[in-house]
């Protein structure tokens, strides 16, 4: 794929910076573009779509919205790099992206340094809007303490007592792990958890992980592990008969990233969050599945929509803003209500953390596919803890 | 644990070693002949495999298809070793061995691309193994079938490879280069071909490895890298070349994965310490412990002599007059750019980086250069300047303050691993750094109430007075001038000349009274302290710190630094690493497979430039005098 991106950037450069910038916004976007390609990928082609989109609308303000993007290489030194070229030589209005927590934190850390306003829009960590959340900072996806809190309640109905938690020994698989421990635990305190098995990102030892899995003989997992992990995890255990009659609660499992490559062998009956696009009958679902798919010929992923609704909740903000003044952007993402092909969500003021949701639902074989079954959408806004509580994490602006 | 899971997770361990052997056989073959440490050989396994995904998919299903598969896809890639042999490394021989280390690596950049562009970005699970799909019965516990299978392939592979080195002439001709191939080429034997053909049967193995993990895992990008580390630590604890010692060390790597995981959670002092969390790190503790023990691996033999490698280089003299007045003009014209802060500010953010890595290419460039100590975990040094900044920074020091303490960690640091790094040379000194850095890696990745675990530590910004940029710049413009110039001025003091003598001739260095593990050990620590400076200025110019300041990624890109600019020039590390920051950066704006342009880039001027991009000019220009 040449990008189309980079054609549109030498054309700009063609036209006269000066010229150019007399009608466009730019929008600085950094990702980790090639060390997260299957995730990533799906995402681009969702952010190109919206920024399309936007400026068929006729753009925002009178502007075409411009988006300039970076690669990160995976790191937050590089992220920072980024992130400073956009902002002085661009002379982007705004930033956004990311996709690990480790880049998210730095992006975050250097909005409030350099108060540019920062939409994160994928990194899950709890922090970004929490512990070290900062005025300057939004976040679009649901964080790992959400979509841990989401399968909580079907896990407590599952009323096994003992469990054992896979996880990939890094952030994201550590705070998921000890927020599903500690919230199952208040619904159900007889509950027991064997030694976990934190392995590591993208070199698990699947064999010996799920023998040892099995040796401790729990009535349930609860599984982080998602990507390449994930493949090895679910071929192996299937071999080794380790989920049979053990019921399985897994993160992030039904989003077509991750379930897809497992063909066939698909994990049937988990419990786990997701994105079923083959069956959300929502009208702004069917709006954005339609175009995505008339522009790509291929089906969206979880990806997609979350680079699609980022480019939205920008122009949306925009709108709102009728500026792209930094102070005057975060007043009117404070309590924005974005259209997104989940829904309504709003941009709570008091943490910046969006209340987009995700779907959870079963996991069954439809054919040579793993899909998901009787799916519901949880709103973010439900699995939120308490203002209390945000307050208590969350330093004061 | 009972008896029961124990033989299970026995079984499990010899599975996976197996499968670690086939890849660390041909990558001990490759080096025992050819002296080449072959990065690329992670990228030979994954292109194995996706091979083997992509032919399958081709093929009818059935045990046929399957099979067929499996081997057409290991002999394309072998195909595809012979060509890379032929057209890039065959050139190479005769240059140092560093250089033929980042012409494998400039490889594993344009293979991981070509991957991507071949197959897209997701992951491509392939088929089980029609027949050995399910498991049988072991001990009243399912285990999977081709687990059984592969057990016995790491023997059968052991036992052709045995065959072929003692029982054909191809195989003594092999054996006879290993130990001295000018040797052989003089005894009228062609080396090319030979070289090509150990190469290609090397590089099959890599590709057998990978394809027969087809039922295990899914192709992805991310395999080239996550295997070589494993698989370099079982050549090296096994021993360079020794093809029977790379057996007995996939074993024992295996079993103490297998054990960690095994075993659960024990008690260190009273606190509940869950042992799965080692396997991080696993295969590197194990290869520090046999290095510290056994400086040449299990079954490592001295190696034999190589007599065609590049001369020993003419002494570093100091320049004459006027190319050092014209340094000195150039690093007084470096200060202008702090004047850049509005018209170009990005040009001051770039500079800073640029500069940073200079100061860390030089600190490494003085332990590979004049004092001949190949490291591959530099990183770690950087990395302890970097956390030892924001944690001085974090309990309450004045950011100056952090700055001037931060050094002292790394040169504890370094004044530990140097203490066991100097008593090796070679390779294994190599892998012995890499080993303490991924050691140290892991400790901060996992030690979240200090070090903020994977995510690293934010919110670590420079004084009010440092924070426009162009004066942080000045800033990290003394230090490095200041930092670099201390490398330089010791290079050429008494002690300089005791390292490059010790280099040379380590037997006639101690026989004239220079303590030679000592004075490397001093070494080893002002290139630490210095490379700790460096870390801690890339701290406070980021503001943030995350495990990736000292993984093996840095440690690499440090090598490459160095070595672009050349060796054998004291100006290297700075053509070096601006050159190789700036290209990184310009790229990566250009095309989306700026990886693969990164190591064609590197390719060429490693064939137009041997001697690196500074030591090239310096040939072309300045006329050694006669010596």
């Amino acid at each position: 794929m040449l990008n189309r991106f980079a054609l549109l950037a030498a054309l700009g450069v063609l036209v006269g910076a000066a010229a150019h910038a007399q009608d466009t916004i730019k929008i600085g976007e950094i990702n980790s573009y090639k060390a997260q390609p299957a995730f990533l990928d799906p995402y681009k082609k969702g952010w190109e779509l919206a920024v399309e989109e936007v400026n068929a609308a006729g753009g925002v303000l009178g502007k075409k919205l411009q988006v300039i993007s970076r690669d990160d290489n995976g790191n937050p030194g590089d992220a920072v790099r980024v992130a400073e070229e956009l902002v002085s030589r661009e002379g982007v209005a705004l930033i956004c992206g990311t996709f690990l927590s480790n880049t998210g934190l730095a992006v975050t850390d250097f909005a409030k340094q350099k108060k540019v306003f920062f939409l994160a829009a994928e990194p899950l960590t709890d922090k970004i809007t929490w512990q070290n959340g900062n005025r300057y900072t939004f976040r679009l996806r649901p964080n790992t303490y959400m979509q841990s809190a989401m399968l909580v309640p079907e896990a407590a109905k599952l009323k096994k007592k003992r469990w054992v938690v896979v996880y990939p020994n890094y952030e994201y698989g550590q705070s998921a792990a000890a927020t599903f421990k500690e919230m199952l635990r208040k619904l159900q305190p007889d509950v027991e958890f064997l030694p976990d098995q934190a392995t590591p990102l993208g070199r698990i030892e699947a064999g010996a992980v799920v023998q040892a899995t099995a040796d401790a003989k729990p009535d349930a997992i609860f599984n982080v592990l998602f990507g390449a992990d994930l493949s090895k995890f679910v071929r192996e255990g299937n071999t080794r008969k380790l989920f049979e009659g053990r019921p399985v609660v897994s993160l992030l499992t039904g989003e077509p990233e991750y379930i897809e490559p497992l063909k066939d062998e698909a994990p049937v009956g988990w419990i786990v969050t997701g994105y079923p696009y083959y069956g959300i009958q929502t009208d702004e679902h069917k709006k954005f599945f339609l175009a995505y798919f008339r522009k790509y010929n291929e089906y969206p992923k979880l990806g997609s929509v979350v680079g699609y609704s980022t480019i939205w909740s920008i122009a949306e903000g925009l709108k709102k803003a009728k500026s792209t003044d930094t102070e005057k952007l975060i007043a009117a993402f404070s309590g924005l209500q974005v259209t997104t092909p989940f829904g309504k969500v709003t941009y709570r003021a008091i943490d910046h953390q969006s209340t987009m949701g995700a779907y959870l639902g079963k996991t069954k074989l439809e054919g040579q596919k793993g899909v998901m079954t009787d799916y519901v959408y949880i709103d973010g806004a439900k699995v939120l803890p308490s203002d209390d509580e945000i307050k208590r994490l969350r330093a004061a602006d | 644990m009972n008896a029961s899971s124990i033989v299970l997770q026995l079984l499990t361990g010899l599975a996976s070693a197996s499968a670690l052997f086939l890849v660390a056989s041909g990558l001990s073959l490759i080096f025992g002949v050819t002296r080449i440490v072959n990065f690329a050989h992670g990228s030979f396994y994954m292109l194995g495999l996706y091979g083997a995904v992509a032919l399958t998919s081709a093929f009818a299903a059935g045990p046929l298809g399957f099979w067929s598969a499996v081997l057409l896809a290991a002999l394309a890639v072998a195909a595809l070793g012979a060509i890379v042999e032929m057209l890039v490394l065959r050139r190479l021989y005769g240059a140092p061995e560093l250089y033929q280390l980042l012409a494998t690596f400039a490889l594993v950049l344009v293979i991981r691309d070509a991957a991507l562009w071949a197959w897209g970005p997701e992951d491509l699970l392939g088929p089980k193994a029609p027949g050995m799909r399910g498991a049988i019965d072991v001990l009243g516990r399912p285990f999977p079938s081709y687990d059984v299978f592969s057990i016995f392939v790491g023997p059968a592979v052991l036992g052709a490879l045995w065959l072929l080195l003692k029982r054909t002439r191809w195989g003594l001709l092999v054996r006879a280069a290993t130990q001295d191939r000018e040797m052989v080429g003089a005894l009228g034997v062609n080396q090319r071909w030979l070289f090509t053909s150990v190469f290609a049967l090397g590089t099959f193995l890599a590709a057998l490895g990978g394809a027969l993990q087809m039922p295990h895992e899914p192709a992805n990008l991310n395999l080239d890298l996550a295997l070589i580390g494993e698989v370099f630590v079982v050549v090296v604890v096994g021993g360079m070349g020794s093809i029977g010692g790379a057996f007995v060390a996939a074993i024992i790597v295996a079993m103490v994965k297998a054990f960690c995981i095994a075993a659960g959670t024990i008690d260190v002092f009273g606190a509940p310490f869950p042992l799965s969390k080692l396997t991080l790190v696993a295969e590197f503790l194990v290869m520090a412990v046999v290095l510290v023990w056994r400086p040449q691996g299990l079954f490592g033999k001295p190696q034999g002599t190589v007599r065609a490698t590049a001369a020993i280089e003419p002494p570093l003299r100091p320049l004459d007059a006027r190319w050092r007045i014209a340094g000195f003009v150039a690093l007084a014209l470096l200060a202008l750019v702090a004047l850049l802060g509005t018209s170009a500010p990005y040009a001051v953010v770039l500079m800073i980086d640029v500069l940073i890595a200079v100061l860390f290419a030089a600190s490494l460039h003085f332990l590979i250069g004049p004092s001949g100590m190949h490291s591959f975990g530099h990183a770690a040094y950087f990395g302890l300047g970097a956390y030892g900044a924001a944690l001085f920074f974090r309990l309450g020091a004045p950011m100056e303050a952090a700055l001037v303490l931060a050094p002292l960690i790394a040169a504890l640091g370094a004044f530990v691993f140097g203490w066991f790094c100097v008593r090796l040379s070679g390779v294994y000194l190599a892998m012995l750094t890499l080993a303490f850095a991924q050691i140290v890696w892991s400790v901060v990745f996992q030690w979240d109430a200090v070090t903020g675990g994977s995510n690293g530590l934010v919110g670590i910004w420079p004084s009010a007075w440092l924070t426009p940029k162009p004066a942080y710049y000045l800033l990290v413009l003394v230090c490095t001038i200041a930092g670099a110039g201390l490398l330089v001025r010791m290079l050429h003091a008494p002690i300089g000349l005791a390292l490059r003598g010790s280099r040379d001739s380590p037997l006639r260095a101690a026989a004239i009274g220079i303590a030679v593990p000592r004075l490397q050990w001093i070494a080893f620590v002002v290139a630490g302290t210095v490379a700790g400076l460096a870390g801690a200025l890339f701290a406070f110019g980021k503001g943030t710190i995350s495990p990736e300041t000292l993984n093996v990624g840095r440690s690499v890109d440090g090598l490459v630094m160095v070595l672009l600019g050349g060796v054998h020039a004291v100006s290297g590390p700075w053509v070096g690493a601006a050159l190789f920051t700036w290209l990184q950066d310009t790229v990566a704006r250009q095309t989306d497979y700026w990886r693969a342009l990164l190591g064609v880039v590197m390719l060429a001027l490693i064939l137009v430039f041997p001697l690196g991009v500074a030591g090239g000019i310096k040939r072309l220009f300045i006329r050694e005098e006669a010596t």
